[in-house]
Parts: structure tokens; C-alpha cells; sequence
């Protein structure tokens, strides 16, 4: 089967030069930022399928902030404050990476009160509305009005701040100005700012590769899966000591506070278990995420997330990524168990070729060295649409290339976020993508082609072209290339028992309260869905459901095709009936 | 009386410990946790708390001390009665003051935060007020112990010796019998106490994560291992 691509060869300092280490696979996502209209529909599906539940109403799994802005918790980027991630410190003339909330004894030192943990006000108090006062006001002059009322108290509140409070720059410089992002670009920088530009981020779990979070467990509770490199906290073995939710520098791991433990994104892996994507990228509107395979030596993964200079962790993380077509890696994954469907979903792999041959998506704060698994591609729009406000052609190459030279401001942010603040690759990127956009005119306006284009951002028409492809008309099957999960342990998948699906989990629709409080006791588990029925799903055009009626609709286990069980009330099947 | 109070019961406290924690391994993993409640509030949560456990500690390591360690061992290697109780009163009221101040500011957080109020169960209500009994009459025995209060008692002739007694299997109820009324209540406090750990929050001790100082940072588990076995029954095939 996997035959070598002789186009294909091994970068310096790769895997070329010293024998290959344990060779692992890992499900990583690429988010093309320019094509997000800042919707929440990813954050509003994942929400449904994971966090609309008694103790997650403030927990986003997937949420969408506008840059710049303070993000969501805030101002969560600010790791002096948060000490989330990892930092190098010198230890003997050597590197080391310590985690940088504090070591082992200093966590258990601290177990009692978590002294970096952020409250329900970092995040938001999350909130609902007094609708009956709509219903039973008494007839009077005034409309009535439903009172917004705390979710965690019950008490009436002022809504004061939300996930995305400052979305599209709501709130104006003075919110703009505590984004910890801007706070590392100079001063004048900051004035000009939002003239400058805007965008949106939708992030998620990073399942990095290097997790400070699963480092920071004091219960061993949270594991990095060896087969596909999903980040999962183990329900039954957390105590709750709260120690990841500070230990992310992402801060994506979240206290569930009606259950006591810890929670976080999953990847959907009950979908990508079956070759399904994730519920945000399923739901994305502008089909801009990308899920695929990456085989990296794990071998290495302390030694590149241990370089010095933070500049260079983009470097060291792309080095570690082996090349799926080389021989010599081929060989090691199946040394090291991975199966050849894997190998080749890793060769067809948008993640590897848009990260790695293309050069074109980068990692969201390598700095914090927990080497992130769901890379960006920055946006190009804040150029084009400086261009075009200021009346030029935003889709002639000399002036993009210019524009690019010129505007300084937002490359030095996007720097911020993606090389830890090395302007070159970000540049690089830009300019490949502005490439692209004025070579593509030529093509569809008939002309002849330019191919000094490519040839001045190192890329030969071919090459453009594929990333052309993969970037604007990719299908289904190209932007998500997942491979099933094997079984050949001879286990059957036949329930997908996930960390998730306890009392009040996404899986089940019981909810109570146990003898020790909240949500204790034995849960009874409901399957969020079956391989089979899932695999009915994925390849049919009519609603296949599970048999049990009284399931409560779960977008997890819609894939958009047919009718969800649950949707609507059953009039239906009982006229049929 | 005296029979079943100190011979029955200790044992009874045992098993029920034993198979409590089992039972409750075996049924309740998942609502076992410190139900923590810092996110909600954590200016008086980050005095209180450490004040308590930090203060538990040393009692803890107090209590073993004085009921583990003969009287016989200490006057061997020298230390006087009286210095051993001098220390014993000075570590145990600092640790029992700082416990009793840690609980007290915890339950008033408890109280006055409305989260954490509504968060609070009837389990939790019971479990305090055992806790602080325990507290507070073990704090009573420290100072009636040392003479500060009332008339001195050398528990380590009385209450150490039938504690010790008990893991021979063989119970001296006179021993115990003759240790003052106050004594006598702390320890019942103290059984009752004991009980309770399974069936309540207290549990979450039993999970002190000494492990952590020994593991790999970053675990990797399979996902096979990762897939709970018990719940494998629930299949709809
Ligand atoms: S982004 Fe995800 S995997 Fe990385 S440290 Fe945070 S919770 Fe862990
Ligand atoms: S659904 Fe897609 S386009 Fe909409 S906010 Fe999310 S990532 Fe952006």
C-alpha cells in the first residue's frame, strides 16, 4: 500500500539525520482564520452536544473570541498572572522545562487553595432569564420585563460580562487595552490599533502534545490517548484538586462545579473514533477546519519543547512532525503498531500538508511549550481590507506584497499569537497566501498565468494550485481525512463509554443528587451512540436512529444527515402508526 | 457498659471504615472528589483552608505520636513527662487552634456565600458538625490533658494503652475506663468521626495524591485502558 512520494524529502534536522524514536499519531486540527465570520455556531453545536448541563453553564468548550480583546477567561494569555504552560529554566548550563505554576511539592503545598485558579467572575457568571414573569405579570401599563437571574446563585444579577463580551471590539479601547496580547506590542502600536484590524480565533483544547495540564494532575486522572494523542480527563479518577485548570495556559480545562471534577474539551473522540469530525468543524459555516493525522517522534518532544530561544519552538514542533511519505518513517510507525491505514491517512493528511509542505498554518503561543495540536492559518483579510478601503486593487500582487511590508501593526500581533513574536514566519505566511490570491485571478479571469508569483514565495505553480484547492473548494473527504479507530484488540466498540457520559453528562438524561451531593452515586449509563449505528449514519441518506425514543436530542451524534431523533415531538410516528 | 463502648464498638468503627471505603470505591467513583468549592469563592477559602488541613495534619501526626508511642519508649531515650507534655500541649493547641479557626471560617464562608451555600447537602451539614465535636472536644482534652484546665491527665497511662490494646486483639476496657469523662467523649467523637469518612466528602483524604511526587509528568494511557469496564453492560445491541 503506502508507497513513498520521491517529491517528498526530509528537512534538515529532521527525521533524516538520527534514527526515528517511538513514533505516535495524533489527531490535530487546522483553522483557516480568514474565512471566520465569527458566527458561534461551533460554539453553540459543541456547547449542545457537551456543556448543556447543571455545573457547566459557564464552560466553553469551543469559543470564538475577537482579537484583539481580552479572550475568554480573561485575559487568560497573561501567563506572569495565570503561570499556566511550561518555562525553561537553566539547571546545571542545562535547559529544563518546569512547569510554571510550580513543581510536584509546590502543587501539593498549594492542594488546599489553588492559589492561580480563576473564578466564575474570570470566566463569566452565567445567567438566565425570569420568563414566567412574562407569562403571570398582572395586566398592567408597563411591558414586563424578565430579569436576568444567576445561574450559580439563583439571585437576580447585572449581567456585567460573558465568553465574548467584547465581541467585534464591543467595549471599545478600554477593553481593547487589557488584552495581554497588545500589552506586548509598543505603545504607539496600541493607539492605532483597531483602525488596524480584527479578527476572530475559535479555539479549543489544543490536545497538545507536550500537555502542562495532564503534567499538573496531582490524581493521574488526565491521560494523553497513545493512539491518537486526545487530551481526556478519566471522570472516575479525578478528586477535583483543580490543579489543570491552572495548569492550562489555555485555560481549556474546566471545573464542573455541580459535579467536583475537572473537564474538557474531547475532541468529539466518540466521532473521531468512528472517522466522524469533531461536532465545531462538522457545524463550521465557513468550512474552514481541517482534522488529520500527524506522526511525530516522541521521542524528541522534550528536546524541541526545551529550546531555547521561544522563537524557535515553531521550528522544533514542525521538526518533530515525521514525514508520512519517507521510508524510513514508515517503517518506524509500523515498528511502533501504528496500522497502514493510519500511515496513509497520515500521507492524505490537510494537517500535515497544510502545517508542514505549505508552510502555511502555525501553532497559537508556541511559548507556552505544551507544543499545541490545533494550528492557525492567520488571516490575510486585515491586509486586503486596508488595501481595498484605501481604493486599490486588494488583489494585485505587488500591492499586497507592499501592504504587507508596510503594515507592521498587525504582523507584530499575529506574531504575538503564532511565533511568539517572530515577525518572519508569519510574513512568510501572509505572503504565500497573497501569492495565492492574486496568481488565482489571473487563472480565473482567463489570463495567463504569472508563475514569478509562486516563484517569489518559494512555491511552484503545482503546489499553489493543491494548496489553492485544499484552502477554497476542499470537499468533506479532503478536509477531514480521520481514520477509524481499530479494534483488533479484540474488544468491540459497541459502547462508546465516554469520560463525559456520567449523571448529567452529555450521554445520559437522568440527573439527581446522590447520597455524598451533587451528582454522586451510581450513574446509569446511556451510550451516546453505537459504532454501528454510527457507521449506518455516516453512510446513509435517511435518519438512523438509535431505538430508544425518549433519548434527548444530542447533536453529538447527528451528522447532518436526516432528521435527528428527538427533534420534534413523535406526532409523526404516531399517525404512522 | 464499658465492654461494648471500648471493645465492640472500635471494631465496629473499623469494618465499617474498611468495607465503607470499599463499598463506596466500588459504587461511587465518580462523586469521589473534594467537591471543591474555590470557584465560586476563594478570598476566604485561600485563608481558611490551608489553615485547616495543614492544622489536621499535625494533629494527625499528633495523634499517632501520642497513642502509638509508649510512655516507656519516650522515658527511655530520655524526654521528661514533663516536657513531653509541655510540647504535646504547645503543638497541639497551635495545630487544634488553627484547625478550629480554619473550620470556623470555612463554615461561616459556607454559610454567607450563597453558592457554596446551596452547594452545601444535608451530608455535608451532618459531616461539620461531627467534625468540629471532634474538634472541639479534642481541643478540650489537649488542655485538661496538661492541667491548663481542670485536673491533669496523663492519657498516655490511660487512652494510648487501651488504643494499643486494640490491635492485639485483646481490649483493655479498664485502661479506658479510667481515662476522665472528657476523654472518653473525645474518642467516641473521634469514632464517629472515623465512620463518617467513607460516607462523606471526607473521603477525598483518602486520595492524598502522594503519587504524583513519584509518576512521569505527562501519562499516556490506551484507549482500551481508558474505556471503564463496568460500564460495558449498558449496550443497546
Ligand atoms: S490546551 Fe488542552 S491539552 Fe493543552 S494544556 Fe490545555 S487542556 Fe491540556
Ligand atoms: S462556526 Fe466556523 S465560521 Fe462560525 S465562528 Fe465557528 S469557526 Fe468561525
Amino acid at each position: 500500500m503506502t508507497v513513498d512520494d520521491p517529491n517528498h524529502t526530509t528537512g534538515a534536522g529532521g527525521a533524516g539525520s538520527r534514527p526515528i524514536g517511538r513514533c505516535m499519531a495524533q489527531v490535530a486540527m487546522v483553522m483557516n482564520l480568514d474565512k471566520c465570520i465569527g458566527c458561534h455556531t461551533c460554539s453553540v453545536t459543541c456547547k449542545q452536544a457537551w456543556t448543556n448541563r447543571p455545573g457547566t453553564e459557564y464552560v466553553w468548550f469551543n469559543n470564538v473570541e475577537t482579537r484583539p480583546g481580552q479572550g475568554y477567561p480573561r485575559t487568560y494569555q497573561d501567563q506572569e498572572r495565570w503561570r499556566g504552560g511550561w518555562e525553561r529554566v537553566n539547571r546545571r548550563g542545562r535547559g529544563r522545562l518546569r512547569l510554571k505554576g510550580g513543581g510536584r511539592l509546590r502543587k501539593l503545598f498549594t492542594i488546599f487553595s489553588n492559589p492561580k485558579m480563576p473564578s466564575i467572575q474570570d470566566y463569566y457568571e452565567p445567567w438566565t432569564y425570569d420568563y414566567e414573569t412574562l407569562i403571570n405579570a398582572p395586566l398592567s401599563d408597563q411591558m414586563p420585563v424578565a430579569q436576568p437571574r444567576s445561574l450559580i446563585s439563583g439571585d437576580p444579577m447585572k449581567i456585567e460580562w460573558s465568553a465574548n463580551w467584547d465581541d467585534n471590539l464591543a467595549g471599545g479601547p478600554d477593553l481593547v487595552a487589557d488584552d495581554p496580547v497588545l500589552k506586548k506590542i509598543s505603545d504607539d502600536v496600541k493607539l492605532e490599533f483597531e483602525q488596524t484590524f480584527m479578527f476572530y480565533l475559535p479555539r479549543i483544547c489544543e490536545h497538545c502534545i507536550n500537555p502542562s495540564c495532564v503534567a499538573s494532575c496531582p490524581s493521574g486522572a488526565m491521560y494523553k490517548r497513545s493512539e491518537d494523542g486526545i487530551v481526556l480527563v478519566d471522570q472516575d479518577r479525578c478528586r477535583g484538586w483543580r490543579m489543570c485548570v491552572s495548569g492550562c495556559p489555555y485555560k481549556k480545562v474546566y471545573f464542573n462545579h455541580r459535579t467536583g471534577k475537572a473537564e474538557k474539551c474531547t475532541l468529539c473522540y466518540p466521532r473521531i473514533e468512528v472517522g466522524l469530525p469533531t461536532v465545531c468543524s462538522e457545524t463550521c459555516v465557513g468550512r474552514l477546519r481541517y482534522l488529520g493525522l500527524i506522526l511525530y517522534d516522541a521521542d524528541r518532544v522534550l528536546e524541541a519543547a526545551s529550546v531555547e530561544d521561544p522563537k524557535d519552538l515553531y521550528e522544533a514542533q514542525l521538526d518533530i512532525m515525521l514525514d508520512p511519505h519517507d521510508p524510513a518513517v514508515i517503517e518506524a510507525a509500523r515498528r511502533d503498531g501504528i496500522a497502514d491505514d493510519w500511515i496513509t491517512a497520515a500521507q492524505r493528511s490537510p494537517v500535515y500538508k497544510l502545517a508542514k509542505d505549505y508552510r502555511v498554518a502555525l501553532p497559537l503561543h508556541p511559548e507556552y511549550r505544551t507544543m499545541p495540536m490545533v494550528w492557525y492559518i492567520p488571516p490575510l483579510s486585515p491586509v486586503v481590507d486596508r488595501i481595498r478601503d484605501t481604493g486599490h486593487d486588494a488583489e494585485d500582487a505587488g500591492n499586497l506584497f507592499g501592504a504587507i511590508e508596510a503594515l507592521r501593526i498587525p504582523i507584530s500581533y499575529l506574531a504575538e499569537l503564532f511565533t511568539a513574536g517572530d515577525p518572519a514566519p508569519v510574513d512568510a505566511v501572509l505572503r504565500k497566501l497573497a501569492a495565492m490570491r492574486s496568481y488565482m485571478r489571473d487563472v480565473n479571469l482567463g489570463k495567463d498565468t504569472r508563475p514569478e508569483i509562486p516563484a517569489n514565495v518559494g512555491m511552484t505553480e503545482e503546489s499553489l494550485h493543491a494548496m489553492y484547492r485544499l484552502l477554497a473548494i476542499a470537499k468533506y473527504e479532503d478536509r477531514y481525512v480521520i481514520p477509524a479507530a481499530h479494534q483488533e484488540t479484540g474488544r468491540q466498540l459497541e459502547e462508546l463509554s465516554c469520560s463525559l457520559d456520567y449523571d448529567g453528562g452529555p450521554g445520559m438524561y437522568v440527573t439527581g443528587s446522590g447520597p455524598f451531593g451533587e451528582a454522586s452515586g451510581q450513574p446509569s449509563p446511556v451510550s451516546v451512540e453505537t459504532f454501528h449505528a454510527l457507521r449506518v449514519r455516516q453512510t446513509t441518506d435517511t435518519p438512523a436512529g438509535p431505538d430508544n425514543k425518549d433519548q434527548r436530542l444530542n447533536l453529538l451524534n447527528w451528522d447532518g444527515q436526516g432528521r435527528p431523533e428527538g427533534l420534534f415531538p413523535d406526532n409523526e410516528e404516531r399517525r404512522d402508526g | 457498659m464499658n465492654t461494648l463502648l471500648w471493645t465492640a464498638l472500635p471494631y465496629v468503627t473499623l469494618a465499617l471504615l474498611v468495607g465503607g471505603t470499599a463499598w463506596r470505591y466500588r459504587y461511587d467513583k465518580f462523586g469521589w472528589t473534594t467537591r471543591s468549592s474555590q470557584l465560586y469563592e476563594s478570598r476566604l477559602l485561600r485563608i481558611g483552608s490551608p489553615l485547616f488541613h495543614f492544622g489536621l495534619l499535625v494533629v494527625i501526626i499528633g495523634h499517632i505520636i501520642g497513642l502509638v508511642i509508649p510512655e516507656s519508649w519516650t522515658d527511655a531515650i530520655g524526654v521528661s513527662h514533663d516536657a513531653y507534655h509541655i510540647q504535646a500541649l504547645v503543638l497541639g493547641a497551635i495545630a487544634g487552634f488553627s484547625t478550629l479557626t480554619g473550620i470556623a471560617i470555612l463554615i461561616y464562608r459556607r454559610r454567607t456565600t450563597g453558592p457554596v451555600f446551596m452547594a452545601t447537602t444535608r451530608n455535608d451539614k451532618a459531616m461539620y458538625v461531627v467534625l468540629v465535636a471532634a474538634i472541639v472536644t479534642g481541643l478540650a482534652t489537649t488542655l485538661i490533658g496538661a492541667g491548663v484546665v481542670g485536673e491533669e491527665h496523663n492519657y498516655r497511662e490511660t487512652v494510648s494503652v487501651w488504643f494499643r490494646s486494640l490491635f492485639t486483639l485483646n481490649p483493655d476496657v479498664d485502661a479506658m475506663a479510667a481515662a476522665p469523662a472528657s476523654f472518653q467523649i473525645h474518642t467516641l467523637a473521634g469514632l464517629l468521626l472515623i465512620v463518617s469518612i467513607p460516607f462523606t466528602r471526607l473521603v477525598h483524604a483518602f486520595s492524598a495524591p502522594v503519587g504524583y511526587l513519584f509518576r512521569p509528568y505527562i501519562v499516556y494511557r490506551s484507549r482500551d485502558a481508558g474505556r471503564p469496564r463496568s460500564r460495558s453492560g449498558s449496550s443497546r445491541h
